[in-house]
């Protein structure tokens, strides 16, 4: 049972400030969740109330059954790494991992089985004797983590864990960080503001902004199915492109205006859900990855269009193209075979069983 | 681009070492030595510590050799005197007595008053850190002279205090121990606001994330004092132990104006006593014997605290 409950959880800061603005949010036991966001949007905040190390202004957490409001950090039985590790200088890495056992009053047997448990887990056997100091980056995180799993709490806190390692170690401890949740199966919040750490990792993602919780889903159903324009923008890499468009309804069937000469029609699954919607400013969302060549002829439903390309971006695998559709730039992944060139037309396909309709007003997905 | 139209290398990398060539001098390759250069731009200082500093003892120890009227060379007559000196033995127990217990009292005042001023709200903390500097910034000598003062057997401030709580007067300056515990209490007052500055610096540049990791760890307050704030704060500690400690026991001010060495001798440092026998009873070379052996002394401290630090600097920073 160690299942955290966010209920209405407010976060106002001196002078005003509101980080968090009245969130709910369920974590089931074994789950793991990761809170992103960009910068600002409140995600840290809200780990560091989970944690105890802010108050909650307004609201409630829940811990494993228990309001843990009023209940500092050491009494909440949760662990936490930090961005910048904050291992003890001081202490060597086997010290690091056994302080918070040994302020419990552990047994040293105790400890030592599960320092040496954690350390076999991690592979960092050979590294307990050393000083933080004498560690990589990598390292360092893994004692952090270590020092989180010897305490065997009921939650797992992480803070943009990765955010200080470079690029290829990031994708590797990534990994790492699976691979012990798959092992212990603690619990596990984690904030990060990386979209692709959160969609690899998470069981749920909890996409936060200005403070709120936009939507919360597992990966794929935020990749296909995001409510909002935020969320719709922000995961994804490259983003969803968004472009000003019109419905028109033509002799019964409903298109999709672009701009002048330019337009596409609407599924016709979609026809009804979208007719209401005829008079509204709207975008036209799709995602550069559904945005293709046409020689692709194993999709349906693919509306072809033409479009100047501007800059042509090589990435090996793919190639990314990018236009302009009245004035707004817009990115699409094409067959590096495709033969694109930049200042030359090409014919590319919209794929679109894929695409969104939203709402330029309130920015709600159609 | 080159000539031939080809892009050309921006900068070639320099070798490491200049390749001897036949136009440049031995004189030149010299002068253009990084050591050389930092040896020449150093000069200026070591000319002011050989002026200032080298020149002077060493001149104090040839001094000492010497007879009272600086014609004829006695050895280590002086060393020798001083040792089989009462007074001298007196005085050496003196300077270790006040400089230790002054340096350990200013250093526990200085923390609780850095803890203090660090746990207070920003906006209060500059106008009392302000306030807590100004024993340090009154010259020595004079603020010595307000406790000289208050500690006058006639008019006493300080006893007039105590009297209200219905304690009778206490001889400050007149008795051996409580004339050693004034002088002590005047030097912690003038000292304790220079070890809570070096360890407030000390106490901001803890990471906050460390006492976060601690509390999750299940830290107490005073776990996080012994376990992060002390081990965080070493290196500071044992550097500004070890320089409070020389300027304590080299003391002259305060003694100097408190008690001037009375009574009995028995308040008298190092630097008072080498004064009081190499100027005011006209022997200046066994003056300066004294003076030198605080040298040993401090210098044995000095190595074991640096030897500490630059561990702890390798093992941490």
């Amino acid at each position: 049972m160690s299942e955290v409950n966010l209920r209405k959880v407010v976060k106002l800061f001196e002078g005003g400030v509101q980080a968090v603005r009245g969130i709910d949010l369920e974590i089931a036991d074994h789950e793991f969740c990761v809170l992103v966001g960009p910068s600002g949007c409140g995600k840290s905040t809200t780990l560091r109330m989970i944690a105890g190390l802010e108050e909650v202004s307004e609201g409630e957490i829940w811990i494993g059954g228990t309001m843990v409001n009023d209940i500092p950090p050491k009494d909440r039985d949760i662990a936490m790494v930090f961005q910048n590790y904050a291992l003890y200088p001081h202490m060597t890495v086997f010290e690091n991992m056994a302080f918070g056992l040994k302020l419990r009053h552990f047994p040293k047997d105790e400890i030592k089985r599960r320092v040496d448990r954690a350390a076999s887990i991690l592979s960092i056997g050979e590294l307990l004797d050393r000083k933080p100091k004498a560690l990589s980056g990598g390292q360092r995180q893994r004692v952090a983590m270590g020092r989180a799993i010897v305490r065997d709490p009921k939650v797992f806190l992480f803070d943009e864990p990765l955010s200080n390692l470079d690029a290829k170690l990031r994708v590797q401890m990534r990994t790492e960080i699976k691979k012990v949740h798959q092992a212990v199966k603690t619990t596990t919040i984690y904030v990060t503001h990386d979209q692709v750490e959160a969609m690899t990792l998470a069981d749920r993602v909890v996409v936060m902004n200005h403070g709120v919780i936009e939507q919360v889903g597992p990966p794929n159903e935020l990749y296909h199915h995001p409510a909002t324009i935020f969320v719709a923008g922000f995961i994804g890499s490259p983003a969803m492109n968004f472009i000003p468009a019109r419905l028109v309804n033509a002799a019964g069937a409903l298109t999709i205006q672009l701009g002048q000469g330019l337009s596409v029609p609407v599924p016709a699954d979609r026809t009804a859900r979208y007719a209401p919607h005829a008079s509204k400013k709207l975008l036209f969302g799709i995602r550069p990855e559904h945005l293709t060549e046409t020689t692709r002829t194993d999709k349906q439903n693919l509306a072809p269009i033409t479009v100047d390309l501007d800059v042509i971006e090589p990435m090996g695998m793919e190639t990314l193209v990018h236009f302009r559709i009245e004035g707004t730039p817009v990115c699409a992944r094409v067959d590096p075979a495709a033969g694109a060139q930049a200042g030359a037309p090409m014919r590319l396909a919209a794929h679109m069983d894929q695409m969104h309709l939203i709402d330029a007003d309130t920015g709600r997905v159609l | 681009m080159a000539p031939d139209g080809s892009a050309r290398a921006i900068a070639t990398p320099a070798p490491l070492r200049p390749a001897r060539s036949p136009g440049v001098s031995s004189l030149e390759r010299l002068a253009r030595r990084r050591s050389t250069i930092a040896f020449v731009m150093t000069v200026p200082l070591i000319l002011v510590i050989a002026g200032l500093v080298a020149w002077p003892a060493a001149y104090a120890m040839y001094l000492s050799t010497l007879n009272r009227r600086m014609t004829a060379s006695v050895g280590f007559d002086n060393y020798m005197f001083m040792i089989e000196s009462e007074t001298f033995w007196m005085v050496a127990w003196q300077s270790c007595f006040f400089a230790i217990t002054a340096v350990l009292l200013k250093a526990l005042i200085g923390f609780w008053l850095a803890h203090m001023l660090h746990n207070l709200p920003v906006r209060g903390q500059r106008k009392w850190r302000g306030m807590l500097l100004v024993p340090w910034v009154i010259p020595p000598a004079l603020s010595t002279l307000g406790w000289w003062w208050m500690f006058d057997p006639s008019y006493s401030s300080i006893n007039w205090i105590i009297n209200v709580f219905g304690f009778p007067d206490v001889p400050w300056l007149g008795h051996p121990w409580w004339a050693r515990i004034a002088v002590i209490m005047v030097n912690v007052w003038y000292g304790a606001p220079f070890f809570m500055i070096m360890y407030l610096a000390a106490l901001k540049s803890v990471p906050e994330q460390l006492y976060e990791a601690a509390a999750i760890d299940g830290a107490t307050s005073s776990q996080k004092l012994f376990y992060v704030t002390l081990p965080m704060m070493q290196n500071i500690i044992s550097i500004t132990v070890l320089f409070s400690l020389i300027v304590t026991f080299a003391n002259y001010d305060i003694v100097r104006v408190l008690t001037n060495g009375g009574p009995r001798d028995t308040t008298h440092l190092f630097a008072t006593y080498a004064a009081q026998v190499g100027i005011l009873s006209g022997h200046l070379p066994r003056g300066a014997a004294v003076s030198l052996f605080m040298l040993p002394v401090l210098a044995v401290a000095a190595f074991f605290i640096l030897r500490g630090v630059t561990r702890r600097t390798r093992e941490m920073m």
